[in-house]
This record gives structure tokens, C-alpha cells and sequence, in this order.
């Protein structure tokens, strides 16, 4: 029996298309499998983080700070809290995935591979997108033994979902080509997603904010994720809902041309 | 039909290093073909390029008539390569390594299983598949990464010193492998520092240094080219006095032990014959240098006069 017979040309998919899918399907289930044999690293620390935020802000000193924007204040922060984790978990999805591909060099499969540059980019924001997504039902799950809410509008809740999830998975990918080290990493989630996401209005409403800070708020991306998202769930928001969509598809689309930019100048993988 | 055509071929790294300066280089389909050289002499670099790992600063690479710049993928598509260095994820088992590389290749998945089945067994993997990566001997490893280059059954398949590291059991498992894949009809380029392994396996060879092709023949010629040869024997019993011997120059290693050298126009049937005349009998006799070793080590000296 021949072992390579060659003279037949490489056994891949004779269609494009399909063959494109192979490979993207192939990424994601790797991305899938990877975070879910981790999973007490990549699931359990958030729905812990948010079990504390709801008993500590919610259940003790919730009651003492009153309505916000006519809410009680546990149903006012499940949004900002899903969201967090949302971003969180997207983000660090692929930046320590491809991060780690790029370290451990196994990365060199997919550059020897006939694989385009944005189906790679497809496949690792897939994976950034079903760890957010995952992540984030497990906290909405949570969420739901604290708090008696319903879902105001079942679309916008998913597509903004979603589309953070993408933005995020995409910030990571660029995140993860820059990197040189392990420490690399974690400087953006610790030192920029983190405060950006506290000040995007999580835990209050920008109304309450004296100026110039109420003002400044708009200058936060996030800040309209969240509350696009707030909209969503509980049908609230300090921002109109249309402004919110135009500017995460602005900036979807200016980091994923950058993503793809990177790739094709093999910045970061290719001597 | 060329398999590999690489035109004017340029690299110089980041740093300022010239790793490659204007290689050309042909090999035709179906060859086995050994690029030899140095440490350091660009061989990495020039499989880097052509495998889409590094990229060029200039020149023009073609696989089976696909220009690199104008159809990477096809290119891609027709090789599978056996990088220097282990590059896999360290902590998935086996089989999965090479699955995902079908995958990111576009092998349906059905055809994948198969395959990576049977180049498992071939391999003597197979009933190691479950095994963490990291958990395998470096010659298992090495192993895994020719079933992983094969599993899109890649018509080049390019090997950066394959058997660096493997004891000389499993290297000439591996030996009988690539021969067997290459009467199939695979093209087979390779480097190596083992240069028995390019005179045993190799049809054509070209030696690379500093970055130049040196030189690009085929084996035979290379080794007629030889002008003389030195081999070692062991002789039954000790000699003291050595005789003198026309047209073969004998030494003493000890009493026991001699070194000859034997020019082109004279047999070891000749010298074997002179002995016996002089009542020396000898139990073995060996190479003493490697003789591609020797050759290569004239050329590069030689393409090291002609370029200052
Ligand atoms: N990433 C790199 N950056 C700078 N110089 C490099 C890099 N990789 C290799 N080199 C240099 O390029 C030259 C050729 O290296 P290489 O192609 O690995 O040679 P070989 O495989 O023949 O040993 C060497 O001098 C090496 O130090
Ligand atoms: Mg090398």
C-alpha cells in the first residue's frame, strides 16, 4: 500500500470554500476544547467574581444605595457584570492562546498551512466569542438566583453580546502579536480593559457623575457596550442604542483591517 | 517538472544579517535531493522561506511551477515540511497534532482519520496516539512531526535535519521510510549534518555556505572526485617495522593499528595484496574520515578562497 503517493496531489478539499471551512472549523473546535479542559481557569473565576459582586453589592450593601435610574440596584448592575465578564474572558481567550502558539512556535502549522490570513483571524475570534459567550451565560445563570429579571428585548441583548465579544477577541489578537513575553499579556486587561470597564458605567449611571467626568465618560467605548447592553435587559440606557451599534462596528471594523494588516506583514510571527 | 525553483534568492534578517544572498537553486521532481552545509550557513533560512515561515527580502521561489508571491496557497498545499526545531503544543496528544494540522490543511475530516491512522502505524506511533506531546522520546517526536508534515500527502516534503538527536536505530527506520515515500514518488529535500545519511539516501546534493550555493552535482560525482581515501585497519598480531609499499602510504597508529592512504588510481585489492606479500594480516578495516565529509570540508574551504 503506498504511503504517499504523491503523483495523486495533496488530499485537501478540492473546493476553496470547503476547504476554508475545514480549516475554520478545525481552529475553533481547537479553541473550544482548549478553554474547556481549563475550565477551572477560564470559566469558574468569573462566575465566582460575580457571585461576590452580587452578594457583596447586591444582597449587603445594595439595599443602602437605593434605585438607580428606577432600578433596584442588583438589577441595575447584571448588565455591566455579564458584560465585564463578557469582555474579560474574549479577550484573554486569544491572547493566550495565540500568544502561546506563537511561543511554543506551534503557530508555524497554520503559516505552513494554505490557510488564509482571515480565516486564521476567523477561527481565533470564534474561539474568543464562545468563551465570552459561554462565560457570560454562566454569569446571566448566576445573575438569575440574585435578581428576578427579564429580557427586555432578546435581540439587542444578543447582538451586543456578540459584537463585544468579536471587538474584544479582536483586541486580544492584536494584543497577542505584539507580545514578547508572558507579561505582555496581562498589561492591557490589567492596566486598560479593567479601569475602562470600572468607569464604563458597571456599578452607577453616568448621570450621576459631576463634569467634566460625565463628559469624559463619552470618550469610553465601553461605556456604550454597556449600556446598549443595559438597554437590552432591562430596557434602560444613558445613551442612545443606535449611537452604541455605530460605534462598535467602527471600531470592529478598524481592528479587525489592522488584525489582518498585521498578519499579512507577518508582524510578530515571521522573521 | 522542477519541484523546487528558487531564482535570486535574498534574505537579510532585521539585525542586518545576510542569510542568503542570491540563491539559485533547481530540483527536479521525484529527486532526493540533500542541501548540505554548515552551521550557520542559511539552510533554515533558505527551508523557512520556501515553506512561507520566513519571509524573503528578494528573489523568486516556485513549487511545481506555483510562484510563492502569486499563489502562496498552492504552494503551500505541495509541501510538508519537518522543521529543526520542535514546534508543536506540547500538551495535546498525538494523534491530535496531527488531525489539526489536516484540518488547518483542509483534509476532509474522514480522509484525515484515515490517513493519520495509517501513517501512525507506519511510524510506530499508533499506540502512542493519546500520549501528551510532551510526554513522548525526542525520536517519537521527531516521528510525529514527518506523520504531521505527510497527513495532506504533500508532493515536496522537506526535512531541516530529521534525525538530529535520534539514536542510529530509529534513524534508519526513518531512513528506510523516506525511501520508501520517495520510490512513491515524493520529492524529498533534506539538510543534514549526519553526511553519511545524504551519501546513503541522496541522488543530488548542493552544498550552501555563507548564505551562496557552493556547489550543485550529483553524489556520484561528487565522490569520484575524490582523490584520495584513508581507512584504518586492524591487524592480526603486531608490527613494528613497517614495509614501504609503492603507491600506498602507511602509518602507525600503534602496533597494532595502521593508517593507509589509498590515491584514486590504486585498489584495496592492490593493497590488500601487498600485505599478504609482507606477512600482514588484517582482522578490519574502516574509513577513517567520513569521505563526503572530506569533500565537503574541500569545498566550502575552496568556495571560501574564490569569495574573500
Ligand atoms: N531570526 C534571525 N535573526 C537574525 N539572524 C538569524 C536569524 N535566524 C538565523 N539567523 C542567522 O542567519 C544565518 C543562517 O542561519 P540558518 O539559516 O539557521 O543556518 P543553518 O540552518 O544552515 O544552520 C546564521 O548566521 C544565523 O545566525
Ligand atoms: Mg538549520
Amino acid at each position: 500500500m503506498n504511503i504517499n503517493a504523491a503523483n495523486k496531489g495533496p488530499l485537501i478539499d478540492a473546493n476553496r470554500w470547503r476547504r476554508y471551512q475545514i480549516t475554520f472549523t478545525t481552529l475553533f473546535s481547537k479553541e473550544v476544547t482548549r478553554f474547556s479542559r481549563i475550565w477551572i481557569q477560564t470559566i469558574l473565576p468569573s462566575a465566582i467574581t460575580t457571585t461576590l459582586y452580587f452578594v457583596i453589592f447586591g444582597r449587603l450593601i445594595g439595599d443602602r444605595i437605593g434605585p438607580m435610574e428606577g432600578l433596584a440596584y442588583i438589577d441595575f448592575i447584571v448588565p455591566g457584570l455579564v458584560l465585564m465578564a463578557v469582555i474579560t474572558n474574549a479577550y484573554s481567550n486569544v491572547v493566550s492562546s495565540f500568544y502561546s502558539s506563537k511561543f511554543s512556535r506551534y503557530i508555524e502549522e497554520l503559516l505552513v498551512s494554505p490557510a488564509p490570513n482571515w480565516v486564521i483571524l476567523a477561527g481565533y475570534v470564534a474561539g474568543g466569542v464562545a468563551r465570552g459567550l459561554a462565560v457570560g451565560s454562566v454569569v446571566l445563570i448566576v445573575a438569575a438566583f440574585f435578581t428576578r429579571f427579564s429580557i427586555h428585548n432578546l435581540g439587542v441583548t444578543f447582538l451586543i453580546l456578540l459584537l463585544t465579544a468579536i471587538l474584544f477577541s479582536l483586541g486580544g489578537f492584536i494584543n497577542a502579536i505584539y507580545a514578547n513575553s508572558f507579561d505582555d499579556i496581562s498589561i492591557v486587561p490589567t492596566f486598560v480593559l479593567a479601569p475602562l470597564t470600572y468607569l464604563g458605567g458597571v456599578f452607577y449611571s453616568i448621570e450621576l457623575l459631576p463634569q467634566p467626568w460625565q463628559t469624559l465618560s463619552l470618550a469610553n467605548p465601553i461605556l456604550y457596550m454597556i449600556n446598549a447592553f443595559r438597554y437590552g435587559l432591562l430596557g434602560v440606557s444613558d445613551i442612545p442604542l443606535g449611537l452604541a451599534f455605530l460605534i462598535i462596528a467602527i471600531f470592529i471594523a478598524a481592528l479587525g483591517y489592522y488584525s489582518l494588516s498585521l498578519l499579512r506583514r507577518g508582524i510578530g510571527i515571521k522573521q | 517538472m522542477l519541484a523546487l525553483s528558487v531564482h535570486q534568492l535574498s534574505k537579510t534578517y532585521a539585525n542586518g544579517l545576510q542569510a542568503l544572498n542570491a540563491v539559485d537553486l533547481q530540483v527536479e521532481a521525484g529527486d532526493f535531493f540533500a542541501l548540505l552545509g554548515p552551521n550557520g550557513a542559511g539552510k533554515s533560512t533558505l527551508i523557512g522561506i520556501v515553506t512561507s515561515l520566513v519571509r524573503k527580502s528578494g528573489g523568486r521561489v516556485e513549487v511545481f511551477g506555483h510562484d510563492l508571491d502569486r499563489e502562496p496557497e498552492a504552494v503551500r498545499a505541495n509541501i510538508g515540511v519537518v522543521p529543526q526545531e520542535f514546534n508543536f503544543n506540547l500538551f495535546l496528544p498525538a494523534i491530535e497534532v496531527v488531525l489539526n494540522q489536516a484540518g488547518y490543511f483542509g483534509v476532509p475530516r474522514k480522509e484525515a482519520r484515515g490517513r493519520a491512522e495509517m501513517l501512525l502505524r507506519k511510524l510506530d506511533l499508533w499506540d502512542r496516539r493519546e500520549t501528551e506531546m510532551r510526554r513522548l522520546s525526542g525520536g517519537m517526536k521527531r516521528r510525529l512531526m514527518i506523520a504531521r508534515a505527510l497527513v495532506h500527502r504533500p508532493r515536496l516534503v522537506i526535512l531541516d535535519e530529521p534525525t538530529a538527536g535520534v539514536d542510529i536505530e530509529i534513524r534508519r527506520t526513518m531512513w528506510g521510510f523516506m525511501r520508501e515515500i520517495n520510490a512513491e514518488g515524493t520529492t524529498i529535500i533534506l539538510t543534514t549534518h549526519y553526511l553519511e545519511e545524504a551519501e546513503s539516501l541522496c541522488r543530488n546534493i548542493a552544498i550552501i555556505d555563507h548564505g551562496r550555493i557552493q556547489s550543485r552535482t550529483d553524489i556520484a560525482t561528487l565522490l569520484s572526485e575524490l582523490d584520495t581515501e584513508t581507512f584504518v585497519l586492524n591487524l592480526k598480531g603486531r608490527v613494528c617495522q613497517l614495509p614501504s609499499l609503492g603507491g600506498f602510504v602507511l602509518e602507525h597508529i600503534d602496533e597494532s593499528t595502521l593508517e593507509v592512504q589509498i590515491s584514486r588510481e590504486h585498489t584495496i585489492n592492490g593493497l590488500f595484496e601487498a600485505l599478504s606479500r609482507n606477512g600482514i594480516e588484517v582482522l578490519s578495516l574502516r574509513n577513517k574520515q567520513n569521505r563526503l565529509e572530506k569533500l565537503f570540508l574541500d569545498r566550502v574551504e575552496a568556495g571560501r578562497g574564490a569569495t574573500p
